[in-house]
C-alpha cells in the first residue's frame, strides 16, 4: 500500500534529515517507526503528507509511493483525498472552533455528504465524549480528550492509511493505554496505521512490525516481537531487559563515569 | 436634541460603511496574515467602474460589475503577489500592499481627473423624515443593505465550509492542510469577499450626502483602517463594533465642530485614529482582538 524506498531529505539545503530510509505498510498493517527526538520520525510524515515545503525541507533522493502512485510533489489535500491521513504530533486540533466543527475540519477533503455523515457516526460511536461535548470549544478538553479528538478528525477524511506523530506524547500513562487501544481498535475496522512513537512499550504491542530510526537512519527493522526483545531495543526504548541497576553498574564497571569526569577535569 | 439624534444616526450609517470596509480587511488578515493596505484602492476601483458604466448599463448591473472588478483586482494582488510572496516577513507582505495601493490609485486618480462621478444611485439626494430627524435614503439603504451583508457573512463564517475552513486555517495553517482544506481556495475567496465588501462600501461612501466620486475617496477609506484595529484585527464581530464606534465618533465631532473649535476645524477626519489609539493604549490588542486562552 505505502512504500517508501531509500528516501533522502534535508532542510534548508543543508541539514540531512533522512538518509536512505525505507519503510513499507500493506493494507490491515499497524507499522510502528521508533526513534528519539531528532531521529527523524516527524520529517518521515512531513515527507508523507506533502507539508515539507513549509518547513523549507526537500526530498533528495528515493521515492513514495502510495496505492502504486508517487507522492513527491503533491499537495497536502491531493494526498488526503489519496487516502494518507495524518494526525500531527501536539495533536494541533483547532482549539477556537466546537468539537464538531474540528470533526467538520477533517471531512473537507471530500464533497460527498452521505461518507462524512457515516465518519461522524463512526467517530462519535469510537469516542462517546467527543458526542457529549459536541458543541463545546475543543481547547476546553483535556489533553487525552484532545488526542482523541485530533484522531476523529483525521477519521472523518475515512483514511486508507493513518499516520499518527506521537499520540502518547504528554498524556498518562492509562490514557496512553486508552489510545493503545484505540489504534488497535481503527485497524481491526480496515485502516492500516504508521504509527510513530518514543513510546516504544505501547507501539510494540499494537503494531505487527516495526522500524527503529537512528539520526536519520534505519537502524534496525523486523516483526514488532522480536524487536521487542532485542536487547537493543529493551535497553534503550523500554527502559527493561537488563534492569537499571544493572545498567548503572555496567557503567561503573566500564568506567564511563570515571572517565567523564577526567576528561572534564583536565 | 434633534442634532444629536441626527448625528448620532448619521454616524451609525457611516459606521456600517466602514463595518463593510474593516470586515474585508479582517477576514484578509485571518486568512494570510496581511495587513492589506491596499484596501482603499479595492474600493476605488468598484466604484470607478461603476460610474463608468452606469449611464449604459442602468444603476444595478453597474453596481454588480463594479462589485465584481474590486473582488477581480482583490483575487489578482493575491494570485499575482501575495501567494508569490508565502513565507515572506508579515512586514514585507504589508509593505508590498501600499505599493500595489499606490500603483492602483494613482493610475485611477489620473483617470478620475478633475471630475467628480455619480455612481448613478437611485436614491439621488432624497432624505425621509423620521420623528425630528431627517437622513438620506442613500445612508438608510446603506444601512439596509450593510446590516443585511453583515448578517450574511457572519453566517457563512460560522456555518458555511468556507467559513470553518477560514477559521481552521486561521488558527493553524500546517494542520488545516493536513485536513486536506485547500489554503490557496480559502485565502482566494477571503481576498474576493473583501473586495466586494469594498465596493458596497465605496457606492455608500460616494452617494450622497457626499458630492460623488472623486479622487479624494481613496483616503477615505482609510478612515475604516483604525475600525479593524480598534476592534482587534483578528475579530470580526470587533470590524463590525469598530466600524460603528469610529463612524458615531467621526459624525458627532464634526457636527459638533462650532463647540469644539479649540480643536481646530476639520478635526472630525481626525477622530477615528484619536479614538483607535485611546483604544489601543488601554487595550493593546484592540476591544476583542485575540488573547490566547488555553487550558494548561
Amino acid at each position: 500500500m505505502l512504500a517508501v524506498n531509500d528516501l533522502g531529505v534535508s532542510y534548508g539545503g543543508a541539514v540531512r534529515a533522512l538518509r536512505g530510509v525505507s519503510v513499507a505498510v500493506d493494507g490491515g498493517e499497524v507499522v510502528a517507526v521508533l526513534g528519539s527526538n531528532g531521529a527523524g520520525k516527524s520529517t518521515l510524515l512531513r515527507a508523507l503528507s506533502g507539508t515539507l515545503r513549509m518547513h523549507k525541507g526537500t526530498v533528495d533522493s528515493g521515492g513514495i509511493t502510495f496505492d502504486g502512485h508517487s507522492l513527491l510533489g503533491r499537495d497536502p489535500a491531493a494526498i488526503v483525498a489519496a487516502g494518507l491521513v495524518q494526525v500531527p504530533e501536539g495533536r494541533r486540533i483547532f482549539g477556537r472552533l466546537t468539537v464538531e466543527e474540528n470533526l467538520r475540519a477533517g471531512g473537507m477533503g471530500s464533497r460527498d455528504k452521505g461518507a462524512k455523515a457515516k465518519a461522524r457516526e463512526r467517530v462519535y460511536e469510537m469516542f462517546p465524549l467527543l458526542a457529549e461535548r459536541r458543541a463545546g470549544r475543543a481547547v476546553l478538553l483535556s489533553g487525552g480528550e484532545q488526542q482523541m479528538l485530533a484522531i476523529g478528525r483525521a477519521l472523518m477524511a475515512a483514511p486508507k492509511l493513518l499516520l499518527l506523530d506521537e499520540p502518547s506524547l504528554g498524556l498518562a500513562p492509562r490514557v496512553v493505554t486508552q489510545i493503545g487501544e484505540v489504534i488497535a481498535e481503527i485497524n481491526r475496522q480496515g485502516t492500516a496505521v504508521l504509527l510513530v512513537e518514543q513510546n516504544a512499550a505501547m507501539a510494540l504491542a499494537v503494531a505487527t512490525r516495526a522500524i527503529v530510526l537512528e539520526v536519520g537512519r534505519v537502524s534496525l527493522s523486523g516483526e514488532a516481537q522480536e524487536l521487542a526483545s532485542t536487547d537493543e531495543v529493551r535497553h534503550l526504548y523500554l527502559g527493561t531487559g537488563a534492569g537499571e541497576e544493572d545498567r548503572v553498574q555496567d557503567m561503573a564497571q566500564s568506567g564511563v563515569a570515571a572517565k567523564h569526569l577526567t576528561r572534564w577535569a583536565g | 436634541m434633534t442634532l444629536f439624534l441626527q448625528l448620532l444616526f448619521s454616524g451609525l450609517s457611516l459606521g456600517f460603511i466602514y463595518a463593510l470596509i474593516a470586515l474585508g480587511f479582517v477576514i484578509i488578515f485571518k486568512a494570510t496574515e496581511v495587513v492589506n493596505f491596499a484596501h482603499g484602492a479595492f474600493l476605488l476601483a468598484g466604484a470607478f467602474v461603476t460610474a463608468k458604466l452606469h449611464d449604459r448599463l442602468g444603476f444595478l448591473p453597474a453596481l454588480l460589475i463594479g462589485i465584481a472588478a474590486a473582488a477581480l483586482v482583490g483575487l489578482l494582488v493575491e494570485r499575482l503577489i501575495i501567494r508569490r510572496l508565502r513565507g515572506a516577513p508579515v512586514i514585507s507582505l504589508a509593505i508590498v500592499t501600499i505599493g500595489v495601493n499606490i500603483v492602483i490609485i494613482t493610475e485611477l486618480t489620473r483617470r478620475i481627473g478633475t471630475n467628480v462621478y455619480s455612481l448613478g444611485d437611485p436614491w439621488r439626494d432624497q432624505t425621509v423624515k423620521i420623528g425630528a430627524v431627517r437622513i438620506a435614503e442613500s445612508r438608510v439603504a446603506a444601512v439596509v443593505v450593510a446590516l443585511v451583508l453583515i448578517a450574511a457573512f457572519f453566517a457563512a463564517f460560522k456555518y458555511s465550509n468556507w467559513g470553518v475552513a477560514m477559521r481552521a486555517t486561521a488558527e493553524d495553517e500546517e494542520a488545516a492542510s493536513l485536513m486536506g482544506i485547500r489554503l490557496g481556495r480559502v485565502t482566494a475567496v477571503s481576498w474576493v469577499v473583501a473586495g466586494a465588501l469594498a465596493a458596497v462600501a465605496g457606492l455608500f461612501l460616494t452617494a450622497f450626502p457626499s458630492p460623488g466620486l472623486d479622487a479624494s475617496a481613496a483616503p477615505i477609506a482609510l478612515r475604516a483602517f483604525p475600525a479593524a484595529i480598534l476592534g482587534g484585527l483578528d475579530s470580526t464581530g470587533g470590524a463590525l463594533v469598530g466600524g460603528l464606534v469610529i463612524g458615531v465618533a467621526e459624525s458627532l465631532v464634526s457636527g459638533y465642530e462650532n463647540q469644539l473649535l479649540f480643536l481646530g476645524r476639520g478635526f472630525g477626519a481626525v477622530v477615528p485614529y484619536v479614538v483607535m489609539i485611546i483604544v489601543l493604549l488601554v487595550r493593546p490588542s484592540g476591544l476583542f482582538g485575540t488573547k490566547e486562552l488555553t487550558r494548561v
